[in-house]
């Protein structure tokens, strides 16, 4: 076996310097009837080219030469070849959790980076060495948030991510905890009245997004000053956080969240991806997972250290802020790498092209009869269509030219079952959504779907009721 | 060591071991990555966003070119140790050998680039991907389902307590309390608390292992389960795992199973034969996905038969018409722990393991595994007070009290041994041994390098009889010594600013 630095005559060797005849004596204190009597029924072995081939199938039947304008909390981007070049050194990413630090410090010093660049984006004082993902950022932001106040209750706009809801239902369902999930208007955004009567019974931790899932920005100053009127806490997961290079970060927000796989880390069928936290300094003893601090050495030179741990797990066990252990330092560093190299002028210029590449694709999509914007919110790299009664047939269409269209909402929201959510990032080329565009006019200006092809539409099984 | 001139005040020597901060390599102008031109008309932010929202220059936002940023990383990535550097017999951690393939191969377009919102019939590879991994996850615990979506260790804990808590109360009631052993990770008490029990700890007995009589007295109709870690924190396996499961399962309760330390089991026994109902494997461990320090991790959760309603939704599931699908028709599920299907990179590394060595080598890595950790055992136990002799597997733990008698303690051991290029062993855990040395070499160890780590070691204890200062001050061949981590708690400075 090609991984394995042991050949017989030391194995042999080692045995005999314990007094042992066999390796099966180590396991011989296992009783008889629990260890295994047969090998076990796996594929293998292979050879390197053997699994090369493997996954080389698995990704031609992946559609790698499709076009592809899905977003929804995945974005595509180009990704600088620096980053995976550097985070293929064997010292990083061969490296344990950095609790030894003298022999870590590059770690510490990059996640040290890491959490400046996310305070510096997100507008906050203090941010984390990263979490799971978006989805858990936004569940440890609210129950960080519920810390704070002692709080028992949460309010959720609806227009949150659909899988971030539900991994926040999944994480309270046993802590005692009243969710109410606010519906959103015609703008797309947060039904500011229905919040405004939520409020006055009394504080809550509010969850918004910005840009929510359907790409827009939420009224985070009105939001904002209608929870804290009640003495609640807002948190803000933020969708997309390239956003933040061109727009200003959550206005009034207590901790702001989200997934920075945006920025240098592979969409990868949905991970690892990377999880942020940032919040107000007065709240940093209440966050979750791993903290960085910088210290001195015994010379007075600078260096980096785990921090705050007193919080955490391995001291607190059930008392912790989270049962979170690991951070995705990995990912976290290829943010910090990408972040790096796009620079303050590079990133906002990043930035300007998602908006133009959206905007232009919304345009020219609301240009053909029978498809509409469907919110009037502000947005910035996705958008949200209407094409009553069409959606399936028109990513159907699309499937045909290898384009996938977006994503039907009604798989989330069975009130949206006409619209689609598009996301077109710098990678999106004016041919391909020009391409996209040409065949949105052929399939509107056929006659209208026969009932029999509506009626195939399957029924959403994901909805999240509301 | 020949003495340095001191040099000129604006000269620093070793400019590599000197980098700065990335923020303090800036300069304006500076930029690292260019854009493709812009193939559509520009669009104002002003315009399409109104003015109030939008932003000017972020301050402190670093500026620095292509270069500068390989440089920098690369400086920092030479002040960190790796297990492509060397031994790293940090117990419980599992640092074994991370496959360059897996890397390769999960960096593959389409498996790299497809996004989780592709329609099944144009995912089939990575949905293959996702199935195959269960299917051999399943094998190698013998239980019946798994599921792939948490993203780590402690959230697969949490996941199978979740189900522990769903399956109680369609019995009719979820009951209060997890039983856990003291020898446990702090994971599993933070980790039972989200789930709405209690915790109560369990003590372990003279040999290492959960007391029966103890557990015979704790194990109430009012407890939901019980969660072991087999083999324990200690490197030790509980001998006694069916009259546990009998004890458990008699009042009816569930055994949930850590398997964090499946690195000694794989292949020689599956946890479905002990009783275990539902249990998580660390593929960051195990099977090899890299630590990355410090995450991505992996954390599936295999359960039997019983419990496979219960598992996160989606569920990745074979058709009869021969495609692969993410099934959403879960009404008993637990619901969701994490976005998507999960670190699904880290399920593509772990199959290019299991594929790499196929059922015998992942037995004869598991056979080394615990060959190396009873040969460090073997050739160390003369030297330190070894608190719990019953036999081990792929780990030992030793105790530092002969040394602290000199007033050396586990944790300057451990600096001592940076300096002879040895990661240290784990320190001060588990918590029942004071003074913890948790050794655990994995299989990724040659006889070469095992015989120097235990000379180290042989040569650490001598230089705490004679000269104790210079271990106590170790490590002192690091580009930084001690570093003070009281006063990085007591006055935190979190981040950098101009």
């Amino acid at each position: 076996m090609r991984y394995l630095p042991l050949c017989p005559a030391e194995r042999a060797a080692m045995l005999e310097t314990m007094g042992r005849r066999s390796i099966q004596e180590l396991f011989e204190h296992i009783p008889e009837p629990l260890r295994l009597a047969r090998p076990l029924n796996l594929p293998g072995p292979m050879s390197e080219p053997e699994i090369v081939e493997f996954f080389r199938r698995a990704a031609r039947e992946s559609s790698p030469d499709y076009v592809s304008f899905l977003g929804a909390g995945a974005y595509s981007h180009y990704r600088p070849v620096a980053v995976d070049s550097l985070l293929s050194r064997g010292e990083f990413f061969t490296a344990y959790t950095p609790y030894q630090a003298e022999i870590a410090q590059g770690t510490l010093q990059a996640m040290f980076e890491f959490q400046t660049l996310m305070a510096q984006l997100t507008g906050m004082d203090v941010a984390n060495a990263s979490l799971y993902d978006g989805s858990t950022a936004a569940t440890e932001g609210i129950l960080m948030a519920l810390r704070i106040l002692r709080g028992r209750r949460v309010l959720v706009a609806s227009s949150v991510h659909p899988e971030y809801r539900q991994v926040l239902r999944t994480y309270l369902q046993h802590q005692g905890v009243d969710i109410q999930e606010l519906p959103f208007n015609g703008a797309g955004q947060l039904e500011l009245g229905k919040l405004e009567s939520e409020v006055t019974r009394g504080p809550a931790c509010l969850l918004a997004q910005s840009p929510n899932f359907f790409g827009v920005f939420e009224p985070m100053a009105e939001i904002s000053a209608c929870v804290h009127g009640a003495r609640g806490l807002v948190v803000v997961a933020v969708a997309e956080p390239l956003s933040l290079a061109l727009v200003r970060p959550p206005s009034g927000a207590d901790i702001v969240c989200g997934e920075a796989q945006s920025f240098g880390v592979a969409v990868s069928y949905g991970g690892p991806f990377v999880g942020f936290l940032a919040a107000k300094e007065q709240y940093v003893r209440q966050m979750p997972g791993r903290i960085v601090g910088e210290t001195r050495d015994t010379k007075g030179r600078r260096g980096f250290v785990l921090t705050l741990a007193t919080r955490e797990q391995h001291i607190r066990r059930e008392k912790a802020t989270s049962n979170i252990c690991t951070n995705q330092s990995l990912c976290a560093l290829a943010a910090t790498i990408y972040l790096s190299l796009l620079g303050k002028r590079g990133l906002k210029a990043l930035a300007q092209q998602n908006l133009a590449k959206a905007h232009y694709a919304a345009r020219e999509l609301a240009a053909v009869p029978g498809v509409s914007l469907a919110f009037s919110g502000r947005f910035f790299n996705e958008f949200t269509v209407r094409v009553p009664g069409r959606a399936e047939e028109l990513l159907a269409a699309l499937r045909k030219e290898e384009i996938i269209g977006g994503l039907p909402l009604k798989r989330f929201y069975t009130e949206l079952s006409d619209h689609l959510l598009i996301a077109a990032t710098e990678t999106a080329r004016r041919a391909d959504m020009d391409r996209m565009v040409r065949i949105y006019r052929q399939v509107l200006s056929a006659n209208s779907p026969s009932r029999r092809e509506r009626g195939q539409a399957k029924p959403s099984s994901e909805a999240v009721a509301r | 060591m020949a003495k340095m001139l001191k040099p000129p005040s604006s000269a620093r020597p070793h400019i590599t071991r000197n980098e700065d901060l990335i923020f303090e390599l800036s300069a304006p102008g500076k930029v690292g990555a260019e854009l493709a031109p812009l193939d559509v008309p520009a669009a104002s932010a002003a315009e399409e966003l109104g003015a109030e929202l939008v932003r000017g220059e972020i301050e402190g936002f670093p500026e620095v070119s292509e270069l500068e940023v390989i440089r920098h990383f690369t400086r920092l990535s030479t002040w960190n140790y790796g297990v492509d550097t060397g031994l790293y017999p940090l117990g419980s951690c599992t640092m074994k050998y991370n496959p360059r393939v897996n890397e390769v191969v999960a960096r593959l377009e389409g498996v790299a680039t497809l996004h989780p919102y592709a329609p099944d019939e144009l995912a089939q590879g990575c949905l293959r991907v996702l199935y195959e991994t269960a299917r051999c996850l399943a094998e190698i615990t013998g239980m019946d389902a798994v599921s792939l979506q948490p993203a780590a260790g402690a959230q697969g804990e949490l996941t199978g307590i979740l189900m522990i808590r769903a399956h109680l109360a369609d019995r009719g009631h979820p009951r209060k309390t997890i039983l856990i052993p003291d020898s446990a990770h702090g994971t599993n008490p933070a980790s039972v608390a989200i789930s709405g029990y209690e915790v109560r700890n369990l003590k372990s007995n003279a040999r290492g292992c959960l007391d029966l009589s103890e557990l015979g007295r704790a194990m109430t109709e009012d407890v939901a389960g019980l969660m072991l870690t087999i083999p324990n924190t200690l490197g030790i396996f509980e001998t006694d795992i069916r009259k546990i499961a009998e004890l458990v399962h008699a009042k009816g309760g569930l055994l949930y199973m850590d398997g964090a330390n499946m690195n000694a089991l794989v292949g020689v026994a599956q946890p479905a034969a002990f009783g275990v109902d539902v249990m998580h494997l660390n593929l960051h461990k195990t099977f090899t996905t890299p630590h990355g320090g410090g995450g991505p991790g992996s954390g599936p959760v295999a359960v039997r038969k019983f419990l496979e309603p219960y598992l996160p939704s989606p569920l990745v599931a074979h058709g009869q018409d021969g495609r692969y699908f993410l099934d959403f028709d879960r009404a008993k599920s637990i619901g969701r722990v994490r976005s998507f299907c999960g670190n699904f990179g880290m399920a593509v590394r772990a199959l290019a393991y299991i594929l790499a060595n196929g059922a015998e080598g992942l037995r004869q890595t598991t056979e080394d595994a615990v060959l190396n950790a009873n040969y460090v055992r073997e050739r160390l136990k003369d030297l330190f007070a070894l608190p719990y002799d019953s036999p081990s597997l792929h780990e030992c733990v030793f105790s530092d009290s002969r040394q602290a008698a000199k007033g050396v303690r586990t944790g300057d051991i451990a600096k001592r041994l940076i300096d002879y290029g040895f990661h240290p062993y784990t320190t001060s855990f588990p918590l029942i041994v004071p003074g913890a040395m948790m050794i655990e070499p994995t299989e990724s160890a040659s006889k070469a390098e095992l015989d120097a780590f235990i000379e180290a070691m042989r040569s650490i204890v001598q230089e705490v009889e004679e000269d104790a200062e210079l271990v106590l001050k170790a490590p002192h061949t690091t580009r930084v010594t001690r570093l003070d981590e009281t006063a990085a708690a007591r006055k935190p400075v979190l981040r950098w600013k101009p």
